[in-house]
């Protein structure tokens, strides 16, 4: 469990980051480590230079942004578990990051790190892709937002370049709607098995509209859009047969602990089940 | 000046029955706990000695392949690198002892280096010194190995057929041994018995994970002739002599010390290659070297526990009368013998009576080679994997028969008055209250009202059930005959001329707390405070020749000793006294800091002890000085036993478990510390619960270890399990003087089949039977969906989709 060799840089810029970023194709951002020191522990990374994002300041805030909360990219995810911004007016993305991990990795962990690792069954990006949040990254050539829909491209991979790096992530106020995170815990890694976020509009007894996101259970967590045109229109707590489709064209992922056979089957009964919590 | 030692407080008698109730029987907190706590205590790897550097293993990816070559040029070239070496240096070093001998086991040479050919992932290949730990991981990187893979074989049936590839060709064959174990008329009991139960059980793989991996400093002074290793282990003697012989000096020579040892689990209870060459390289290179495993390491090339496929029959009267039992098991060894791996199965044979009257059992064990990393004791260490068989099949013939399993095992009990009893296994169970502990855990448990529950439950689609295990284990290992290292245990007891007391132990506690412990019971001997008692342990410079801890053998065997030691001090302070007070020995009586005539007269203790090391004024004869030493053989093993007893939720559409109520009742004797019981019960059960829940080693059909790190492997979390009802019954012992048994291992023995029962309890209207451990949620999952039956669902809000469910997945 000892890194190979690396060099190490801590900006106390933005600017001077993305400097480093753009004079070094090989080195990486470091931002809690949570992901990136493990993986560099067990020689699977071999960056040849870190650049510490800890000692730039202003990167870690939680604030409200006209009809949107805004969040630092190094805001933690204890954090965002604990924002009382967030918990009041758009509270799924703090129920995920309460369910990442356990206390030491929720309190360096952060949201910019999580979702630029873009793990597969990491729980951020299922409450970003639910949330239709926008990701904001900075380079020299200025600010780019990125909807969430359009960030993951892959397996540890996202539509982020090589010289740019998240600072912010936005998401909307969903006051009055029902949202919820459900997660089926890995017993040792504690990453999701199958991990939904839900996100429900009410008309009366009826779904006006649902936005439900996935981790866990494909190589790329992802939006499950034939289910929720399945749902529109539904009457509260008939969810069964829509949730039947929560893995509907996707290539499920199976490993020791749980088959593609049994995800598939997992993933219905976790959203009906988160579907029913949100619509409660 | 000498001062005397204060007198301690007087306490209020709990259970004194191991002692005079001052200080034994007392809960009394951690004497190790501030240092640990404050992190100001000292492990192997805290080391930094003058000079120091570090060594790193190349290790096989293989699971079996023939080397072709190995190139360390660029190893070597590597600045900081001091010297790399593979089995081309180390002829002379070695092999890596096994320590049982049975008629026809096959011990393949087992090298400290791999020659020529690797046979498990992790196997070592070369080792690199380096100044610093980096450097030393780095260059270990760089030795180049060709190999040629070969194909491996993983899987026990697999292993012993025909065309399987061989683990070491030159025995022609994977069978370590055969080992049968047959009392009574098997067939006869078979025969004519009215319902027979069977059913296949593997015990699964599983990694040890010691908070503190293995780790080793040694150094080496020639001038002196003098070799010192700190090792990170639970045998520091037995290391010792093993050490000698690896490298070839004199047992004289050499001096191992276990400092601070963060939990060995049976897995330090060994002597391993590295504890070999780590030494080796100190006396080569003239530095003293340090090597720390990592993780990765750990899960590699650190031994596994268990790993057997058993196939149990029992044999049943109508009325649940046991006629016989059959096992057949098959033993995993891995690629090559450790210190003890082929005993471990014949521990289970032992114990594969379990607490019931079985007139007529046989035992057939069959010890396989396949290429994985070595087996060999994992807390419990064979015990378990008896118990999990007795307590299924007991369940399983239960069901069968239509009793209730509370029931169908006090039927088969012996009764206390039949103690010491003599099982169909040739043991001599020492004492027990079987029918007590099942009392006491049912009433604890509200057995009656689950069971009530559970039924109405299944009415709503809603599936509990509850698990019953009984069960006895063997401890204080052991009589020296039944051991293959010697079973006694040396203690050393020494009143310093100040009154306050060094206690040697040859048993080498990692974590278990006797510090504490021996304390108590030598202050509740000696009338004086626990504080004023140190232990010492770990150093065979200063320790006399002891065996270690391990099978829960420590305070019954090496208590025992200290206890005995403790009386001839007693003995020769009442001589003492008696001089001093003009009074005769045998009416002294010690307690409260001082010595007590029957005139009433009185002395402190202080004055006493310091009298016998001025020695102006003794008795004509009386030997000076205050030290005592005793090694103690016990003269049979003890026998805990006890009654685990849980309820559990099944979630029928995830296959998820919730454990809702755990209570345990267990019977370890007379009790020393109810504190430290306590908590060797509460990790126990937790150990046991990982391994009913969550544990397994998995190696893929080519070899490779697919669970090698904690991200992989799930060992058990406090956010994971429920709140444990501890109780305990109190049968003492009468192998012992104390009347301990020990209770290092009952948790981890009973709790695995509770916990298996109680969720195939809550299957059975699915006609589930049995599933494999671990009960991951798929395995339940695929058990309700694979079951023949489908259970009727009374109508209620919920039923119509549940029962949908059901048919879904029926």
């Amino acid at each position: 469990m000892i890194p190979a060799n690396f060099n190490y840089e801590s900006p106390s810029t933005l600017n001077e980051a993305l400097n480093l970023l753009s004079a070094h194709d090989d080195a990486k951002v470091l931002a809690g480590g949570h992901s990136l020191l493990p993986a560099m522990k067990l020689r699977l990374a071999q960056p040849a230079m870190l650049v510490d994002l800890g000692r730039i300041s202003g990167l870690s805030y939680i604030r409200e942004a006209a009809d949107k909360i805004a969040i630092g990219a190094m805001t933690t995810h204890a954090e965002v578990a604990g924002s009382k911004d967030l918990l009041d007016s758009s509270p799924l993305l703090a129920l995920a990051a309460a369910q990442i991990g356990d206390t030491q990795v929720r309190n360096r962990g952060t949201l910019g790190g999580s979702l630029a690792q873009a793990h597969p069954a990491a729980d951020y990006p299922a409450a970003v892709l639910a949330l239709d949040a926008e990701i904001v990254a900075h380079s020299h050539s200025g600010e780019r937002v990125i909807p969430a829909t359009k960030f993951f491209n892959g397996m540890f991979s996202t539509a982020l370049r090589n010289d740019e790096i998240i600072t912010e992530v936005r998401v909307p106020k969903t006051r009055g709607e029902g949202v919820t995170y459900k997660k089926f815990h890995h017993p040792a890694s504690g990453y999701a098995v199958v991990g939904v976020a839900v996100r429900v509009k009410k008309s009366g007894n009826k779904i006006e509209s649902a936005a439900v996101g996935i981790t866990g259970v494909s190589e790329i967590a992802y939006r499950a859009s034939a289910m929720e045109s399945k749902l529109r229109g539904k009457p509260i707590g008939a969810f069964a047969d829509a949730a039947e489709h929560a893995a509907d064209g996707i290539d499920v992922i199976g490993d020791v602990y749980a088959s593609a056979e049994y995800r598939r089957h997992l993933v219905t009964v976790i959203t009906r089940r988160a579907l029913e919590a949100a619509a409660k | 000046m000498a001062t005397p030692a204060k007198s301690p407080t007087p306490q209020k008698k709990t259970n004194g029955k191991a002692g005079n109730g001052t200080w034994v029987g007392k809960r009394m907190k951690r004497k190790e706990d501030p240092r640990m706590i404050r992190g100001i205590s000292h492990y192997t790897d805290d080391l930094k000695l003058a000079g120091m550097v570090h060594c790193a293993f190349t290790r096989s990816p293989h699971a079996h392949a023939e080397i072709k070559a190995i190139r360390t040029d660029a190893a070597k070239a590597l600045p900081g690198v001091i010297a790399v070496y593979t089995s081309a240096d180390t002829t002379g070093l070695g092999p890596v002892p096994c320590a049982i001998q049975m008629p026809d086991l096959k011990v393949p040479r087992h090298p400290v280096l791999a020659e020529g050919r690797v046979r498990y992932v992790g196997e070592p290949v070369a080792v690199v010194v380096a100044e610093d730990l980096y450097i030393a991981r780095d260059a270990a990187e760089l030795v180049e190995v060709d190999y040629e893979p070969l194909p491996a074989v993983t899987d026990l049936e697999k292993a012993l057929g025909k065309d399987s590839p061989l683990v070491h060709e030159q025995l022609k064959s994977n069978q370590a041994f055969t080992h049968q174990l047959k009392n009574g008329d098997v067939e006869a009991g078979f025969k004519k018995a009215d319902r027979i139960v069977k059913q296949r059980m593997m015990n699964q793989r599983l990694a040890p994970i010691a908070m503190e991996p293995r780790a080793v400093v040694a150094e080496y002074l020639p001038g002196e002739n003098r070799l010192t290793v700190w090792s990170s282990t639970q045998i520091p003697h037995l290391l010792k002599t093993q050490i000698s012989l690896l490298v070839g000096l004199p047992e004289t020579a050499v001096r191992v010390i276990a400092p601070e040892v963060g939990g060995g689990f049976g897995s330090k209870l060994n002597v391993y290659g590295e504890e070999g060459v780590v030494p080796w390289l100190a006396m080569k290179t003239g530095r003293p070297v340090k090597w720390n495993e990592g993780r990765r390491e750990n899960f590699m090339a650190t031994i596994h526990g268990r790993d057997a496929l058993n196939d149990v029959e029992l044999a049943l009267k109508k009325d649940g009368t046991i006629l016989g039992m059959r096992a057949r098991v098959l033993a995993d060894m891995g690629a090559y013998h450790q210190l003890l791996t082929p005993l471990i199965p014949q521990l289970t044979a032992l114990m594969h009576a379990g607490c019931y009257k079985i007139p007529a059992i046989q035992i057939d064990i069959i010890g396989v080679f396949t290429n994985k990393m070595s087996t060999d004791a994992y807390r419990g260490a064979g015990r378990p994997e008896a118990t999990f068989n007795v307590e299924r099949i007991m369940e399983l013939g239960a069901r069968e028969m239509g009793m209730d399993p509370a029931e169908f095992r006090r039927k088969n009990f012996p009764l206390p008055k039949e103690f010491p009893y003599t099982t169909v296994t040739g043991l001599t169970y020492d004492s027990a209250k079987y029918q007590e502990s099942l009392a006491k855990a049912l009433k604890l448990s509200g057995y009656d009202s689950l069971r009530r529950r559970q039924k109405e439950g299944w009415k709503r689609g809603k599936y509990y059930g509850v698990g019953v295990s009984t069960y006895v284990e063997i401890c204080a290992i052991g009589p020296s005959a039944a051991t293959p290292a010697g079973g006694w245990e040396s203690g050393t007891v020494r009143i310093e001329p100040t009154g306050k007391v060094t206690v040697l132990t040859g048993a080498s506690p990692h974590g278990q707390g006797e510090e504490t412990t021996f304390a108590q019971l030598v202050a509740d001997q000696l009338g004086i405070d626990p504080q004023d008692v140190n232990v010492v342990h770990g150093d065979t410079l200063a320790v006399p020749y002891g065996i270690g801890t391990f099978g829960s053998r420590a305070t019954a065997v090496g208590g025992t000793a200290i206890y005995m030691a403790t009386q001839k001090l007693k003995s020769k302070l009442a001589t003492l006294a008696a001089h001093l007070l003009g009074s005769k020995p045998a009416d002294i009586s010690i307690g409260r800091g001082q010595l007590t005539a029957k005139s009433g007269k009185r002395i402190p203790f202080g004055e006493v002890v310091l009298a016998a090391y001025t020695a102006r004024n003794i008795p004509v004869g009386f030997e000076p000085g205050l030290e005592a030493t005793h090694f103690f053989e016990p003269s049979n093993f003890t026998f805990p036993f006890g009654c685990h007893v849980c309820s559990v939720e099944v979630d029928i559409e995830t296959g998820e478990i919730k454990i809702e109520k755990y209570v345990a009742v267990d019977d370890c004797g007379n009790v020393i510390n109810p504190l430290l019981v306590a908590g060797q019960i509460q990790g126990g059960i937790a150990q046991g619960l990982g391994q009913a829940l969550w544990e397994e080693v998995v190696y893929n059909d080519d070899g490779q270890l697919v669970t090698g790190t904690l991200m992989d492997y799930a060992i058990p979390k406090a956010h994971l399990l429920p709140e444990f009802t501890l109780d305990h019954t109190v049968t003492p012992s009468p192998v012992n003087p104390m009347g301990v048994k020990g209770v290092g291992e009952a948790g981890t023995i009973a709790s695995t089949p509770c916990i298996v029962n109680a969720v195939c309890d809550a299957l059975s209207p699915f006609g589930v039977r049995h599933i494999e451990m671990p009960l991951k949620p798929e395995r339940v999952w695929n058990a309700i969906r694979t079951a023949k039956a489908i259970p009727a669902i009374a109508a209620s809000a919920e039923a119509p989709r549940k029962r949908e469910a059901v048919r879904r997945r029926a």
